[in-house]
């Protein structure tokens, strides 16, 4: 498969983009609810857009009523969600929450997806239990209790967790905290008895739950997949996420460029614009050849992913710790070459440097990932 | 699809019955590569069979036509035969900077006459060409050449001095860019072909810090050129250069497929573990981080050999390739010399074939400076793509 989008997929960006541009952006989105102080993050008017768009349920599958796209097309609309930092549940919901759906029973999926789909309802996952990924680790514990399981433990940097319909948590079911097996996903409503979240705003703006599962009583129904056998759709859901934000982090990247390169060609400076100076045109020059890399590593593990493919896992490692990279001196490049004026609220660019570095974390930072690769490799 | 398939099982078959073991194995450095000319000579018996045998198949340039000596091959097929040499591994039967620069110039460039006549010559490995680019004031600045052809009606004159002439010490013929017109930077330049062994003509090797010297200096001293051999048009030549320059910025950058941006962090670590002792955490730390960047920069290649094809590249992209690709070459062999500790330093010993790991680390260091300097592919990239003033 060629490494770029083919005519319906650039159908589909033509339309993510204008729509992004126009309905997500950073003044009617972003700064609007944060300067409202907005206990969810984001808007629930353009969620609703988004359903009517058809994005929600793109990675369904259309049996389940979804669209039955793939990772190509869902990065697309992510990497417009990046540009524009539009804030939205896209990537919890519609992404990771969609991918674990899949892997369970008819029943769950009926229960579930319609909400999704029709954009009614949000959901995200709980995988964290520290300040930093780590998934190979899960204490948080769910014993047999009658026909169910009672919950036990402590979830970290839970996207949207106060605010989601649901959340898929990763609870072990058995074995010990470092085991590879005895892993069980669960879908936990947000009524749930005995649970509790400590809500946290971010340094973007997102909002993130500590939350705490103090024997939360589940049906048997609640499982999504296998008992104790939930690891390879764990790390199928995680590389989807992983996947996701770095489609998201090129849209950061490009974003962040593309205004810091407008800036260069007007912000003028002894009596020249700043980007006829050969030390900023290099360093613009270089990051433009790092955006490029990275977006061409992002396309071929969504097609690998898609494609289903057993190097997908190792590429979505790559894809993500590239990104995250590539990002980083994206913002930094922004901020600096900005000047005095890039260090102001009133101007984007630092939006980007705070949302660059929430994403960066979320589900495994460029070390994790480049530690990853070196793991799949077999050294 | 299906003629795609009968072609390569043919080209399967065919590589199976012509292609030596000896020629399946990577080629080490430059004593394995055979580059043709007047004066050649196999390594051995599979290396002249090899190479024979793809000469009479028109696969020492299979996707040139074959009235020219190639196999007339399209960009699909000329695809299925990479992949299967790929898939054993076999060597380029046939090196040369013809097939890599001249060829592609004289496709878009040449005369029907001149087509027929050197590309067949380059096709069947019988004339060894070398570059004549660089002098010794016009490195990045190329275009402020001074090496001049004064008109002496049926020929030219030429006098002046190359530099960074790779192997013109052992090269038959030279394509070379002499100033004919003094009056117009750019549209003053010719792109001549002419005989290295015509009178006037000197050369002398530059020992280069790895201890090879395939770089030589090269001297005119009233060389006679007779008035046909050009390409293009007359005082039109920097079109030529500009078009071969693209050429080899894709070549280096290694977008033609080669392996050099392939995961090492496995076979580094493996390396290390027998010759130097388990695998410091920060030098593997480092090794996956570069496995990182080159596992993406070898997408970026794929993405962009996609995007050639249908045109969706833009112009000037190889420029990215080449900047990224050389830089990235430059750090890997950084890389293999601190995993092979204080092996790879050694410079004569049998076990690191004579200083391989050394040598090919300092040749790497020239990846950034020969055909356009780092430097430059920047500021072409800040110019062409993102459009940003000129000084």
């Amino acid at each position: 498969m060629p490494l770029y989008h083919d005519d319906d997929q650039a159908m589909l960006a033509d339309t993510a983009r204008q729509f992004m541009a126009e309905e997500g952006s950073i003044a009617k989105q972003l700064r609007h609810w944060r300067d409202r102080d907005c206990k969810d993050g984001f808007g629930h008017g353009l969620w609703e857009q988004f359903a009517e768009m058809g994005f929600t349920g793109m990675l369904v599958g259309e049996d389940d009523g979804g669209l039955g796209m793939g990772h190509v097309e869902a990065g697309i609309v992510l990497e417009e969600i990046g540009r524009n930092l539009t804030p939205s549940p896209f990537l919890s919901s519609s992404v990771l929450a969609a991918t674990a759906l899949a892997g369970g029973d008819k029943a769950a999926r009926e229960k579930w997806l319609p909400g999704l789909i029709s954009g009614e309802h949000v959901y995200t996952v709980a995988i964290d239990e520290g300040a930093k990924h780590r998934p190979q680790r899960i204490a948080a514990r769910a014993e047999k209790s009658g026909n169910g399981f009672k919950l036990s433990g402590k979830k970290d940097f839970v996207i949207h967790g106060a605010s989601a319909d649901m959340m898929i948590v990763a609870a072990r079911t058995s074995g010990d905290d470092d085991d590879e097996d005895g892993i069980t996903l669960f879908a936990v409503p947000k009524d749930a008895a005995n649970m509790s979240h400590d809500s946290v705003r971010l340094v973007d703006s997102s909002m993130a739950t500590h939350t705490i599962f103090d024997g939360v009583e589940l049906d048997g129904d609640a499982v999504i997949g296998d008992v104790d056998g939930g690891r390879a759709l764990l790390d199928r859901m995680l590389d989807a996420g992983r996947l996701g934000a770095a489609a998201e982090g090129v849209g950061v990247a490009g974003g962040a460029m593309d205004m810091t390169v407008d800036y260069l060609k007007q912000r003028k400076q002894f009596g020249k614009v700043i980007g006829e100076f050969q030390a900023l045109q290099h360093r613009a020059a270089h990051l433009y050849s790092e955006v490029e890399i990275a977006r061409a590593a992002v396309i071929k593990a969504q097609q690998l992913m898609d494609a289903g493919s057993e190097k997908a896992s190792l590429m979505a490692s790559v894809a993500k710790a590239k990104v995250s990279k590539t990002a980083g001196l994206a913002v930094r490049e922004g901020v600096q070459m900005h000047g005095g004026i890039g260090m102001t609220d009133e101007y984007d660019i630092g939006l980007y440097m705070k949302r660059d570095r929430a994403l960066a974390e979320f589900l495994g930072d460029a070390n994790y990932h480049a530690d990853r690769v070196a793991s799949l490799s077999g050294y | 699809m299906a003629d795609l398939e009968t072609f390569r099982s043919e080209t399967r078959d065919w590589l199976e019955a012509n292609c030596p073991p000896e020629m399946r194995a990577p080629v080490r450095d430059e004593r394995d590569v055979y580059w043709g000319g007047r004066n050649a000579s196999f390594k051995n018996d599979a290396q002249k069979a090899w190479f024979e045998a793809c000469r009479d198949k028109g696969y020492t340039v299979p996707a040139w036509p074959k009235e020219y000596g190639g196999a007339g091959l399209s960009p699909a097929e000329a695809k299925v035969l990479r992949e299967e040499m790929g898939a054993i591994g076999a060597r380029p039967p046939l090196s040369s900077f013809g097939i890599w620069m001249l060829g592609p110039a004289l496709l878009k460039f040449g005369t029907e006459e001149q087509k027929v006549h050197y590309l067949g010559q380059i096709a069947r490995g019988e004339i060894r060409w070398c570059q004549g680019y660089s002098e010794p004031g016009s490195g990045s600045d190329l275009v402020s050449l001074q090496t001049f052809g004064e008109d002496a009606g049926d020929h030219w004159v030429v006098n002046g001095q190359k530099v960074w002439t790779s192997y013109a010490d052992q090269a038959d013929w030279i394509f070379c860019l002499v100033r004919t017109d003094k009056s117009d930077k750019y549209q003053g330049i010719t792109f001549m072909l002419f005989d290295m062994e015509s009178d006037g003509i000197s050369t002398k090797p530059i020992l280069l810090i790895s201890g090879n010297s395939p770089f030589c200096e090269t001297f005119f001293d009233d060389v006679k050129v007779p008035k046909g051999q050009f390409v293009g048009e007359v005082n039109r030549g920097w079109d030529v250069a500009k078009y071969l320059l693209g050429h080899e910025r894709e070549m280096i950058s290694g977008a033609d497929g080669g392996d050099r941006t392939s995961a090492i962090g496995a076979a580094m670590a493996r390396h290390s573990n027998e010759h130097a002792g388990e695998l410091d955490p920060l030098l593997r730390a480092e090794l996956a981080m570069f496995d990182v960047d080159a596992l993406a920069y070898a997408c970026m290649g794929e993405k962009f050999l996609d995007e050639i094809k249908v045109g969706k590249a833009h112009p000037a992209q190889p420029n990215t390739m080449k900047y990224a690709g050389t830089e990235l070459n430059k750090r890997r062999h950084e890389l293999m010399m601190a995993t092979g500790g204080s092996r790879s330093l050694e410079w004569d010993s049998k076990d690191t074939d004579g200083g391989t790991p050394a040598r090919s680390w300092l040749r790497t260091k020239a990846n950034s400076i020969e055909g356009g300097t780092s430097e430059i592919m920047l500021n072409v990239i800040s110019k062409r793509i993102l459009e940003l003033p000129g000084a």
